[in-house]
């Protein structure tokens, strides 16, 4: 096996590019170390990209922020502007593992892992989030519900590495949500998840949303048509309802260790009422 | 020591001080040394293959091409361990489960092992071993493998225990009946009579040091094994046994423990070890992975249990019956007879009559859990109690106290119980603030009562007197849950002086005379024990020392506060010795002083438990969380209180994690679908709120301090006292363990419809 740390994200490109085998970025290792030490991958060359310092940083600008790759979730949370732009996103985040994990996970790495349940995706989804891809052909920026194709499966080219999330600039009375559903505490992996991100115009009639659901199809769903559901109204009974309705309707979840298919469906609907919820009192609606 | 000894009430001066504990610092620094913290000279790594089958014919292994890899030095399979067992069933059976012989009886069985100068060598030998497998239909669930049409497991298992034997193969192993009276009667007499079926699914314990051991076998017959056990001179005994070697000629020595509650009570990889070193001739290390501590250790029964009985409208149950199905793994196991002997214990019935079936599944060996087979049992009778009190409309609590056993009732299982605290675990939850502690939307309170036997057995312990006056115990049980602290406490107490003087140590098989196990809560009862008969020896030598010192004739001199006093007239004028006096002057009194002895001790003394259990349930999502909980539970005398509480703490905390989300999850393909602590849930500390404990302390007349083991009962209570505060909350009966979300959100939306 080769390890290579590269200084620079055109060092790392070149050096993904050129990789022969199996070829794995390393970010925090909370995924990677963890399946390679169970015996279920083992790479031919691993790219460390914590040494790429662009990487390490949480950027404001103009279109927002823009979050490194090598970032850690706890890093975000300590990002006192990020919190109150983007709760719903870093409240996902921090949701990961554990204290001693949150200190090396990172919302590119739990995007790239490509799994169905993974915490920050449904919340970047529905934050509207794009993915900063750069590769042998340069640079592409990719919707991040693009990324993931199946569990374990990414769009990626070969050669490409994500470099950053760009997250948009925060909205006037808006605000978004995340909630999973986990039997325990902490320390556990989404069985069902929901994001929310919401608008709201004069009344508190909302007047752009985007909703996103985790661990119900092979990969996060971003559901347009729930977001529909509750565009021009004020989160009224009737509005919730309809939400809960298109979520089921889009969830296609499995029968496995963690839930059955009836009981995903059921509570998928239940997080994303309550997430709009909570987003639409974040956004200033009562 | 006995039974005449009659226990007036003692004043301690040690014996319920909570010291800190002697093995704390090392622990919480990290310089205590576990199971794979030791290294011997030259020592490789072991590895160990396992079959993906559940259930398959091993038609042929070729190890050639593993045998030639550079760094490989042994490659074993089950011809390097043959069968010395010499029909003793139990031991073929670690034999065969340490190592498949013809056929690989469940995901994860041991194949064929490797030893190797480093890690990566041993991983790439075991795919170069080529394992040809014959697979056949395999069975997973308990009452699948208990119908007739089930795939058989063993051609040869003809049910035992029933007569005229069967005729027929099939995968009930064994049969027994515990009881007395006539249920039939008995139910004729009741007012109301329930009848359910109760399933719990397989949960391991969950300790986190996983097994690991460095084994040394020489040409010349002799062996050395450093082991994370909970019994170093039971593994000895077997692995000579097992390998082959003269049991005096290997010398065990256990780890620090990192958590065993019965799983360590059983070999799972020692053997394989020995076997390795034996053919490599280096010592090798072997460690379990968390993937082969699920897939390969020993997790306890899932089953199948169906519970009748009948009630009065006065409260007075008049019959209990049970049939209990616990599946045992590939191998024989009595573990549905431990779920028939306790299910009715807690109560005096007249007529009572439980069956215990051993059922064959292609799932891990069986092996103790805590308590184990009772907590499955009191899941099913406590919830039934709990209905019938609903029907008659009478406090779940006083049902049970009108039926309570008490001292001269004969149980459910045989014996006549002596004094026991049944009863008073239960007026002492009754009386307790959190019985009437208000309750908000979705919670629900709920109480369950919980048995253990206790055991006692064979101990043997000495006493070392040091010159400066300092004292050592050494004892052959190991620590698992702060032994070392409360032995000390003894010590301290019998020959008067302070905890700190004191030391106690585990000594490895070389030292001391054969001891059972750390289990069925034995540890501090039987070391205890021993320990006290040791340092009156070793008193008695002291003022037979201190006689000499003094001239006087040894009846003129009592023990007292930690000093011989010279007694009777003309002896005023003579100061006390202490210890330390005497023990200076021991080379020119007659050499080192000591105390030894080794017994059976008998009278472990039976143990009850109360709890009291409140969760809150959210009724859209069927998340459940336990928000308070109260362990009430008598401990005969609490050595040391605070690692009392903390048995009764650890024993609630794994049964609530049984309770509400821990189980094995078995694909269609007969593979553990959750070989790891993400998907195989215990609670974390966030899960719990902290958890309440009064210990009461009925004294053992067996034992000289009253003393009962405290270990296990606090585990059995908590399935049923969480259904039935599901049940309570609610108004649906759980009768799934582990009350999962799902589980729980379904039984509400049945709930709904029926109403509906």
């Amino acid at each position: 096996m080769l390890y290579e740390s590269p200084q620079t994200t055109t060092e790392a490109v070149t050096l993904l590019a050129k990789a022969k085998g199996k070829v794995h970025v390393l970010a925090g290792g909370s995924d990677l170390l963890v399946r390679m030490k169970g015996g279920y991958i083992e790479p031919d060359v691993i790219v460390d990209i914590k040494r790429i310092k662009s990487m390490n940083a949480v950027k404001k600008t103009a279109d927002g922020y823009l979050i490194g790759a090598a970032v850690s979730c706890a890093q975000l949370g300590d990002n006192a502007a990020l919190v109150k732009a983007w709760p719903g996103v870093v409240e996902a985040a921090n949701l990961i593992g554990s204290d001693q994990i949150q200190g090396r996970c990172t919302i590119v790495g739990n995007l790239c892992n490509a799994s169905p349940a993974a915490d920050s995706v449904p919340a970047m989804i529905a934050a509207g989030a794009t993915a900063i891809v750069q590769g042998p052909r340069g640079e592409r920026q990719v919707a991040v519900e693009k990324i993931a194709k199946s569990p374990g499966v990414t769009s990626l080219k070969k050669g490409e590495v994500v470099e950053a999330i760009q997250l948009p600039p925060k909205q006037k009375k808006s605000g978004d949500a995340y909630l999973r559903f986990t039997p325990r505490t902490e320390m556990d992996i989404a069985v069902v998840s929901a994001a929310v991100n919401l608008t709201l115009g004069p009344k508190g009639v909302i007047t752009d949303a985007r909703v996103a659901l985790g661990a119900v199809a092979p990969k996060a769903l971003l559901v347009k048509p729930a977001a529909k559901a509750i565009i021009g109204s004020t989160l009224d009974d009737d509005a919730l309802d309809k939400l809960a309705a298109a979520c089921a309707a889009a969830c296609d979840p499995i029968d496995d260790k963690r839930g059955t298919v009836h009981f995903r469906t059921k509570v998928a609907q239940v997080l994303a009422k309550r997430a709009a919820k909570i987003a639409y009192q974040r956004a200033g609606g009562k | 020591m006995n039974a005449e000894n009659k226990l007036p009430k003692q004043v301690f001066r040690s014996v319920g001080t909570r010291p800190v504990r002697p093995d704390g610092v090392d622990k919480v620094t990290g310089r205590a040394r576990y199971g794979a913290d030791y290294d011997m000279p030259g020592q490789l790594v072991g590895r160990i293959l396992r079959s993906p089958h559940p259930h398959a014919t091993i038609k042929k292994i070729d190890i050639t091409k593993a045998e030639q890899l550079p760094g490989v030095k042994a490659v074993i399979t089950s011809k390097d361990l043959p069968d010395l067992t010499n029909g003793d069933e139990d031991l073929l059976a670690i034999l065969e489960n340490c190592m498949a012989r013809k056929k690989a009886y469940y995901d994860g069985h041991a194949v064929a092992a490797v030893a190797a100068v480093d890690a990566n060598t041993a991983k790439a030998a075991l795919k170069l071993i080529e394992v040809e497998y014959k697979i056949h239909k395999h069975v997973t669930d308990v009452d699948k493998a208990a119908d007739p049409k089930a795939p058989v497991l063993r051609k040869d298992c003809i049910t035992e225990g029933v007569s005229p034997a069967p005729t027929k193969a099939s995968n009930i192993a064994a049969q027994s009946e515990f009881g007395h009276g006539d249920v039939a009667k008995g139910f004729k007499q009741a007012d109301h009579i329930v009848e359910r079926n109760f399933r719990t699914e397989q949960t391991h314990q969950g300790y986190i040091e996983p097994h690991a051991c460095v084994a040394s076998v020489s040409p010349d017959g002799t062996g050395e094994m450093w082991v994370c056990t909970q019994g170093h001179f039971v593994f000895r005994q077997q692995c000579a046994q097992l390998l082959g070697l003269d049991m005096a000629k290997l010398r065990v020595t256990s780890s620090e423990i990192g958590g065993g509650f019965g799983g360590k009570t059983h070999l799972w990889l020692e053997p394989v070890a020995m076997a390795l070193s034996r053919k490599a001739n280096l010592p090798v290390k072997l460690v379990m992975t968390r993937e082969d501590v699920f897939r390969a250790s020993g997790p306890t029964s899932a089953t199948s249990i169906d519970v009748k009985i009948g009630i009065k409208n006065d409260g007075t149950i008049t019959a209990g019956e049970a049939t209990l199905r616990y599946a045992s793994g590939p191998w024989k196991g009595s573990w549905a007879a431990l779920g028939a002997m306790t299910a009715f214990a807690c109560y005096d019935l007249k007529n009572v009559k439980t069956t215990g079936i051993e059922v064959l599944v292609n799932r891990p060996k069986t092996t103790a859990y805590r308590a184990p087979s009772a907590p499955m049992a009191a899941f099913a009778v406590e919830s039934v109690i709990d209905e019938l009190a609903d029907k008659i409309d009478m406090d779940a609590v006083q049902v049970r106290i009108k039926n309570a056993a008490g001292e001269g009732t004969q149980s459910s299982y045989g014996p006549v119980y002596g004094p026991i605290g049944i009863g008073p675990t239960l007026e002492a939850a009754a009386s307790h603030p959190h019985m009437s502690a208000p309750l908000k939307e979705n919670q629900g309170r709920g109480m369950a009562c919980g048995f253990w036997f206790n055991f006692g057995g064979q101990s043997c312990t000495h006493i070392n007197i040091d010159i400066d006056g300092s004292v050592t115990l050494t004892v052959g049980t190991i620590d698992v849950g702060g032994a070392r602290a409360s032995l000390s406490l003894v010590v301290a107490e019998e020959f008067g002086i302070d905890y700190e003087q004191v030391k106690t140590v585990i000594g490895d098989t070389s030292t001391l005379g054969y001891n059972e196990m750390t289990d069925g809560s034995r540890g501090t009862f039987a070391s205890s024990m021993s320990a006290i008969a040791s340092v009156r020896k070793a008193i008695d030598e002291m003022i037979s020392r201190a006689a000499i010192m003094w001239d006087i004739p040894a009846e003129d001199i009592e023990w007292r506060d930690g000093h011989a006093h010279a007694t009777g007239k003309g002896h005023a004028n003579l100061a006390p010795l202490s210890i330390a006096d005497i023990a200076a002057r021991a080379g020119k009194t007659g050499g080192p002083i000591a105390g030894h002895t080794e017994l059976n001790a008998d009278g472990a003394g039976v143990s009850f438990a109360t709890h009291i259990c409140d969760v809150e349930v959210d009724p859209e999502t069927g998340l459940t969380r336990v928000i308070r909980y109260t362990v009430i539970q008598d401990a005969g005398k609490a050595v040391h209180p605070t690692y009392v509480e903390g048995q009764f703490q650890g024993g609630a905390t794994q049964g609530i994690g049984w309770a509400l989300n821990e189980e094995y999850v078995y694909g269609e393909d007969g593979r553990l679908q959750n070989p790891g602590f993400l998907d195989y849930r215990i609670p974390v500390c966030s899960d719990l709120p902290m958890i309440d404990t009064q210990i009461l302390e009925i004294p053992n007349p067996n034992h000289p301090y009253g003393i009962r083991g405290v270990g296990e009962t606090s585990i059995v209570p908590p399935l049923a006292a969480i259904g039935n505060a599901v049940s309570n909350a609610f108004g649906v009966r759980m009768t799934h363990v582990p009350m999962s979300p799902p589980r729980i959100l379904d039984a509400l939306e049945k709930a709904e419809t029926e109403t509906a």
